[in-house]
């Protein structure tokens, strides 16, 4: 009895092995495969991209692309990057993350922002609100977020990209309101003094928006699912295409999208990954693959995705979609991430300072 | 006279159901009661939300979700884990349970501490550990890129993570059982003239076998059911090295939540099978015995 068994455990294993066998693909020549790595919010996006854009490579050169694809929390992908996932091209949440796969390992050129169009962000989005079904706070824009009766949630911009988009969308805001929306002033000598006082202005109302925070969760899809599923807090501060995502397959009848008047330019970006296309001989399709996100074709998937379209002709033809408002850079706001990471976000600055308060 | 009043007052009492057997009854009821309140609460509750809601939009979009080829990938990989690291754990815990449980050596007390270790570490470090080996700033990354192997972001990593953290199920549930059954009988059987293998295969073996089965089991469970580990390794690529407990995350987080749950329901069935493999190998254990 104990052999048959042991015989029958044996072609188990042998028929397993079998199967997985069976899977695995063979490397001719006619096939490539390419490795994109990027965040949470670009699944849907991408599965799009993907099956369109290997589609098109097959028509010109005739060769079969797979492109397989990874997504997680932007800065642990980054994080993995790093390690050695070998990412053929990487489309994250922040210029900061891609920046950090430069300064750790070398894997790109410290050039990659201009390798592409427009700051090699071929969508945006931007921070807007979501509130509860007919909007009983009655919150139309930042000024309402300052609120006592007004519980904001937002992730934890120490873990999450979403969050220091939303904290610095917050930040930006007020700096533009104080500054009458001249942002030249930052750079003015003589405008010292009225930028201190925008800078003090600011630095409350975001002192006061994590002081009436709920909770803080760690990823922006986490958040989502507390103001959504849970049902904690009276609006969260999202990004427009998880917000616009979040309204469509959970439905209209629970949320609605408030869009502020100003809010911040999210550019999330794109790069080739030097080290390993090289290696693999791969760069020649890793940058066909990027420069298709901003065809016509690319754009208008982003479009239907919910990210704003970089091409102001398609941008145009979903204008229903994307309301117009003013948008800042975080260049001209904060001098780029990795001022602002050492501003706001690095250990024992202003954001640790500000949750300091609240201990 | 003292002593005999106290010898019967003993056997009155053992023989009359009094009071005190009474309020043992009442905490005995109350025990099971709450036992049966914790078990609904944290466990049924729970399993029948899984298989509620995988089925929540029908039995045909249930079976649907185990048609994406992302989900077959993802089933595919967790059964070649398995099928890799169960065999080769399920040999090392005999190796280990027989030097533990029938020699005595230097170093044995260390080496039963070490096997615990996987349980003892939480399954994040498990998975970091072998990022900074065989990442690309870890000690033999370079050389591993150098000549085109990769380890972790691939399945390679995912079966040495799941390897490390299943390596204790087997040699736990050998070695008090190595170790009680002692080495007569194995003596005996090599005065006797049989060699090695054959004392094995007809003479320990038989002996361990409900133990063995028991401890493979365990092992298979977690080897198919490990997250946070395999997590770490994984590089979540779809449909690559996303084993099912990471799909399930993956579907969640798309809003898809009738096909997360639907593979959620798959590992909650292996879960369910392994209990009743269980429940059997320890009947037919006590029975044998």
């Amino acid at each position: 009895m104990l052999q048959s068994v042991a015989e029958r455990l044996l072609l188990l294993v042998i028929l397993l092995a079998a199967l997985t066998g069976c899977g695995s693909s063979d490397d001719s020549q006619d096939a490539i495969s390419i490795l994109n790595v990027s965040y949470d919010a670009t699944r849907e996006l991408y599965r799009e991209v993907n099956a369109e854009f290997a589609a098109q490579w097959r028509r010109e050169t005739g060769q079969i692309l797979t492109i397989k694809q990874s997504h997680g929390g932007s800065g642990s992908q980054a994080r993995a990057v790093i390690d050695g996932l070998p990412a053929d091209v990487v489309t994250l949440a922040l210029a900061y993350d891609i920046n950090s796969i430069h300064r750790n390992g070398k894997r790109l050129a410290p050039n990659w922002q201009t390798r592409f169009p427009r700051d090699s962000s071929p969508y945006t989005s931007t921070i807007v609100f979501l509130v509860r079904a007919g909007n009983p706070k009655n919150i139309r824009d930042w000024p309402d977020l300052g609120r006592a009766d007004v519980e904001v949630v937002t992730p934890n911009p120490k873990t999450s990209g979403g969050a220091r988009w939303n904290y610095l969308a917050a930040w930006g805001a007020v700096l533009y309101r104080e500054l009458g929306g001249d942002w030249s002033k930052l750079d003015d000598p003589a405008a010292t003094e009225e930028v201190a006082a925008a800078q003090a202005a600011a630095r409350e109302f975001v002192t006061g928006i994590y002081a009436r925070a709920p909770v803080l969760d760690s990823g922006a899809r986490g958040a989502t699912n507390t103001f959504v599923q849970r049902n904690i807090g009276d609006v969260l501060l999202a990004w427009e295409n998880e917000a616009l995502l979040a309204l469509e397959t959970l439905g209209h009848d629970h949320v609605e999208i408030v869009v502020p008047t100003v809010s911040i330019l999210a550019q999330p970006p794109v790069a080739v990954v030097d080290t390993v296309v090289d290696r693999r001989g791969t760069r020649q399709v890793a940058e066909a693959y990027l420069r298709f996100l901003y065809t016509p074709t690319g754009q208008e998937l982003a479009a239907k995705h919910y990210f704003r379209p970089t091409d102001p002709e398609v941008l145009a033809r979903h204008r229903d979609k994307f309301i117009e408002l003013e948008l800042f850079t975080i260049q001209t706001a904060f001098g780029g991430w990795d001022k602002a990471h050492e501003t706001h976000f690095a250990d024992g600055a202003i954001f640790d300072q500000i949750t300091g308060v609240r201990r | 006279m003292a002593i005999g009043a106290d010898k019967e007052m003993l056997a009155e009492l053992a023989r009359r159901p009094g009071r005190d057997t009474l309020t043992s009854a009442i905490v005995k009821g109350a025990f099971i009661t709450v036992s049966l309140l914790f078990l609904a609460a944290l466990l049924f509750a729970p399993l029948i939300t899984v298989f509620a809601t995988a089925l929540e939009k029908g039995f045909d979009v249930y079976i649907s979700s185990f048609k994406d080829s992302d989900t077959l990938a993802a089933i595919r990989l967790t059964l070649t884990v398995a099928a890799i690291v169960v065999p080769l754990n399920t040999i090392f815990g005999i190796a280990a349970a027989w030097a533990i449980g029938k020699f005595e050596f230097r170093g044995k007390s260390v080496l039963i501490t070490l096997i615990d270790l996987p349980i003892a570490v939480s399954p994040v470090i498990s998975g970091l550990i072998y990022v900074l080996l065989f990442g690309i700033h870890g000690w033999f990354g370079l050389w591993l890129q150098e000549n085109d192997i990769s380890i972790i972001y691939a399945v390679p990593g995912i079966v040495l993570a799941t390897l490390f953290v299943t390596f204790p199920y087997v040699a736990r549930e050998l070695i008090p059982l190595m170790e009680q059954l002692g080495n007569d009988e194995e003596e005996a059987a090599i005065t006797l003239g049989a060699g090695g293998l054959m004392t094995f295969f007809h003479v320990t073996l038989p002996k361990i076998r409900w133990g063995l089965v028991y401890g493979v089991i365990l092992c298979n469970a977690r080897a198919m059911g490990e997250f946070g580990a395999v997590s770490v390794v994984s590089g979540h690529i779809r449909g690559l090295t996303t084993t099912m407990p990471l799909h399930v995350e993956i579907l969640y987080n798309e809003y898809n939540f009738v096909s997360a749950f639907a593979v959620a329901s798959l590992l909650t069935l292996l879960a369910v099978v392994t209990l009743v493999i269980k429940t059997f190998v320890e009947w037919r254990g006590y029975r044998k015995r």
